[in-house]
């Protein structure tokens, strides 16, 4: 494998007056999954945010396909191809499903078969297509806002904790879509707090703390080592799992 | 000294030359100025300055724009006039209608604070210009009342009126009424002054610009917000009912064109800014140079108007009738450039 | 938050009083026609009343719909509005003038070509200058609610002078296009034509303006804007664009309101404007700052409520607008229909 999806080299993000990220170094691998894992406050969320340009980096550059987008803006990143699902999913509430997905599909009209693809993974949305999305439960909405990052194919996902705070069953529904979109050959960096969640999908790992990557390597390696579990991310994470 | 000045002084020696110089100015205009004009021009600097301090007590320090401020205004100037109708000619007259007036602009502005602040700090402008546009338009319709749109005479003690002359005379200068009653509106705009001064620089004051710095952290330290924006609204309030009712005893009339008309509050906005926000010392230099501006401004227009007369619209833009286009333009670019007006060049500039 | 629900996909149906809330600013439109009916108790005038107040609340909403829109968008209040309001009146007027033989002549086909000149030149004009006036003025004060009051107050001042600069300092008195003039007589009550044009023009505009949120892709970006900006930015919308678009359109309104609001009073002023804006401050407070829907009902309350009470205590007319606004404050802080902000 050649050049990554994605890299961060040195990218250094300030919040206000605050120094959140600290030189992030991270390498994304084209068409695997790779799962930024570490505990709350570390810098994952701030990580995706920067990538999509939502908050501008200090320093370092931010490399998509070879290309540097750091400092630009987030449409223009939207446009080179990067999809985020964000940690409060980001819904248009008083718009309804079906207008949430139009939105969505920047590029033209919805691709049929791409809908059904979708209505197959996520059924409620089909139920629930001409409802306003701020009728859906917690569930479906996260369900609408991983549908909405796909509904086009995009070279880069970001995904930020999908499975907070849902049901083991949504979880699965989730899990299972996301399988399929990798099987589809896409590049998706994830946040996720849930262990077990992380094993099974990711291909690669790396763990942030203090606004630094701590470690990365193939998931593998990190789900076959207790010992390094524990060192990297402490107990906190066996309560995940 | 620096205590009179509750330890926030000028802070720039040409500040301090150009406060010292108003101040001297208007001390002795009686005897330095003859005429009646002049001293017309000096009450009115003074009871501005009032005005528009009060006015910065509330943008400048507590962030907040208000388009009620000539409303409060007109409340103390119309609360001297209906007392002194209704109770006849005397001090105890001048004295109820002032703190009638007061006691009412407060009520009002607590009222229209309760209601905006609480939600959004936006919606106070939106709700102030509403209320005071159509209590303007009521004043004028309830002419039974208030005289409407021709305003109401007001009858003073004789001792404040020209007609009173008194046995001596000061610097070549016989006393009259009429310097009394510059005097009790220079004494008391002085006293007001100081007491806005030192309003901004108490404890309480420094909340109010913690407030206006981040709203959000002064909640989150424990300060209630609308309760500090709240005080700060009714106090400017009262301060500029005060400032109204001496306008009202100066004028020795009140109508809607002199107290309550949109023009006067855009007056006070272009002073404050031009002056400086936040600074209350830029009420004196911006309300000293916008009443002198007003007269003199104009004349300079109007002779530029005429060297420039075979030119096409030229003349229009320096017709002396658009000076406030001018002062428009200015204001913009100081809210750009210079947001802390006169005084804040002043004093970085030392 | 609890799972249960996504395992059948039924959603669960609200209690009647959940799901009528949101139509409970709706039903207060009839409820003040109704009361204004009891209230006059005189059929002829209570229906010329409610034209006349229709026709108000109609312009007053195309004036507010572009304000509103422009602050849920991008927080951006703008005081300076009101400018728009008298150039446009200033340049239609200025072209009905100039097109006096159209506007004279007993046709209506021609006196509607003229007004449609006049409409055109009017929004051209002030969407130009709402143009400029967000690069100039606007632009620089995102994000500072207390600039951006003063500022648009200052490029309010400025236009306003301009408009004496370039027009004048005197007022201009408009005579409605011949078939516009006079009335006609429906169950005795005298009704304005010119008034029941600007009732449906007012409703056309409403409808038109719904089309273009509700059909259309920008229309679904602005209200998605409204709504969170930023989540439009990362589908990949250059939300700045949309904005001046949205600025322009509000201010081009803003003018169409302007000229409507000339031939309505067949008088204009260079502060006309502002003293429109009391109205339409009122109306975009109690609608829900950003929401088009609640400025439409807003303006529809104020304008009858305007009327009725005009004709019973005519001293208390603005007085009541205030009374209204604050006891629509009283029931709902945010306004009748907040957009719910994410």
């Amino acid at each position: 494998m050649s050049e990554p999806m994605l890299r961060l080299e040195g990218v250094r993000t300030d919040i206000a007056q605050y120094h959140i990220l600290h030189g992030v170094d991270l390498d994304v691998p084209q068409g695997q999954v790779t799962m930024l894992l570490g505990r709350n406050g570390a810098g994952k969320t701030t990580t995706l945010r920067t990538v999509m340009g939502l908050w501008k980096p200090r320093a370092g550059r931010i490399m998509l396909a070879g290309r540097n987008i750091a400092g630009q803006d987030p449409a223009a990143i939207a446009q080179a191809g990067v999809a985020l699902v964000p940690e409060n999913m980001g819904i248009f509430a008083n718009l309804t499903v079906e207008e949430n997905m139009i939105l969505a599909a920047v590029s033209g009209p919805i691709d049929p078969a791409r809908l059904d693809w979708l209505f197959t993974v996520f059924p409620p949305l089909k139920t629930f297509w001409k409802n306003p999305a701020g009728n859906l439960s917690g569930g479906q909405k996260q369900m609408l806002a991983t549908a909405r990052a796909m509904v086009e194919e995009r070279r880069l996902y970001l995904i930020d904790e999908p499975s907070k705070g849902l049901a083991p069953a949504i979880v699965s529904t989730l899990a299972r879509a996301l399988r399929d979109l990798k099987a589809k050959g896409a590049t998706i960096l994830m946040v996720e707090q849930n262990f077990k969640l992380a094993r099974a999908l990711g291909d690669q790992a790396a763990v942030m703390d203090d606004g630094r990557i701590v470690w990365a390597g193939p998931m593998a390696t990190l789900a076959g080592d207790a010992g390094l579990q524990e060192r990297l991310m402490g107990l906190s994470m066996e309560g995940h799992a | 000294m620096v205590r009179i000045l509750s330890g926030d002084g000028p802070r720039s020696a040409v500040l301090s030359l150009i406060v010292a110089a108003i101040f001297l100015a208007l001390a002795f205009a009686p005897f330095l100025f003859p005429g009646s004009r002049a001293l017309e021009t000096a009450a009115r600097i003074a009871i501005f300055i009032v005005l528009v301090a009060s006015y910065d007590l509330l943008l400048g320090y507590g962030g907040i724009v208000s388009f009620a401020h000539t409303m409060f205004f007109g409340l103390g100037a119309y609360g001297v006039a209906l007392s002194t109708v209704h109770l006849g000619r005397g001090w105890g007259a001048l004295a109820f209608g002032t703190l009638s007036g007061m006691v009412l602009a407060v009520v009002l502005a607590f009222v229209i604070a309760l209601f905006s602040l609480r939600v959004r700090a936006i919606f106070f402008a939106m709700i102030t210009l509403a209320v005071a546009s159509a209590v303007a338009v009521l004043v004028s319709q309830l002419s039974w009342l208030t005289g409407g749109e021709d305003g109401m005479n007001i009858q003073i003690p004789r001792e404040l009126t020209p007609a009173f002359r008194a046995d001596f005379e000061i610097f070549g200068t016989r006393i009259t009424g009429r310097i009394l009653n510059y005097y009790l509106v220079f004494v008391c705009c002085t006293a007001l002054f100081l007491l806005l001064l030192r309003i901004v620089n108490s404890p309480f004051g420094r909340v109010l610009q913690a407030i206006r710095e981040n709203a959000f952290r002064a909640e989150a330290v424990g300060y209630r917000v609308v309760i500090y924006r709240t005080v700060a609204t009714c106090l400017s309030a009262a301060v500029a009912a005060l400032a109204g009712s001496l306008f009202a005893i100066w004028l020795r009339y009140v109508g809607p064109d002199t107290t309550l008309s949109m023009e006067i509050m855009i007056d006070i906005l272009l002073m404050v800014v031009i002056g400086g926000m936040g600074t209350i010392w830029g009420a004196v230099v911006g309300a000293t140079i916008f009443v002198l501006a007003q007269n003199y401004l104009q004349n300079l227009m109007g002779a530029a108007a005429e060297a420039t007369a075979g030119l096409p619209l030229v003349p229009d833009l320096l017709n002396p009738d658009r000076w406030l286009l001018w002062l428009g333009v200015a204001f913009i670019l100081s809210v750009y450039f210079f947001p802390a007006g006169i005084v804040g060049r002043l004093r970085s500039g030392r | 938050m609890t799972a249960a629900p996504d395992h059948t996909p039924i959603l669960q149906r609200p209690s009647i009083r959940v799901r009528m809330e949101p139509w409970l600013p709706v039903l207060l439109v009839p409820v003040l026609v109704l009361l204004g009916f009891v209230s006059i108790a005189n059929p002829s005038s209570w229906l010329t009343l409610t034209v006349s107040g229709l026709a108000m609340g109609m312009m007053i909403f195309v004036i507010a719909s572009g304000m509103t829109l422009v602050f849920g968008l991008m927080d951006v209040i703008n005081f300076g509005h009101g400018a728009f309001i008298s150039f446009g009146a200033f340049v239609g007027v200025s072209v009905l003038i100039a097109l006096s033989a159209l506007t004279g002549a007993p046709s209506l086909m021609l006196n509607l070509l003229a007004l449609l000149a006049a409409v055109i030149a009017a929004m051209a004009v002030t969407g130009a200058i709402g143009w400029g006036f967000e690069r100039v003025i606007v632009r620089p004060v995102y994000g500072a609610h207390l600039k951006q009051i003063l500022v648009t107050m200052g490029g309010l001042i400025v236009a306003e002078q301009m408009i004496h600069v370039i027009w004048g300092p005197k007022e201009i008195f408009i005579a409605r296009p011949e078939m516009l003039k006079g009335s006609i007589t429906l169950f005795g009550a005298t009704l304005e034509k010119y008034r029941l044009v600007a009732v449906g023009f007012g409703a056309l505009v409403f409808i038109a303006m719904r089309l273009v949120l509700r059909r259309t892709k920008i229309g679904l970006i602005v209200r998605a804007g409204v709504e969170n900006r930023e989540m439009v930015q990362a589908l990949g919308y250059r939300i700045r664009r949309v904005f001046v678009g949205v600025f322009i359109a509000g201010s081009a309104l803003a003018g169409l309101g302007g000229i409507m609001w000339a031939l309505y009073q067949e008088l204009i002023t260079a502060h006309m404007g502002n003293e429109i804006m009391i109205l339409v401050f009122i109306v975009v407070i109690i609608g829900g700052l950003g929401s088009v829907e609640g400025a439409f009902i807003g303006a529809l309350l104020v304008g009858l409520l305007q009327n009725y009470v005009a004709y019973l205590e005519p001293k208390a007319a603005l007085i009541s607008n205030i009374g209204l606004m604050v006891a629509i404050l009283m029931w709902r802080p945010q306004g009748m229909s907040p957009v719910i902000k994410v």
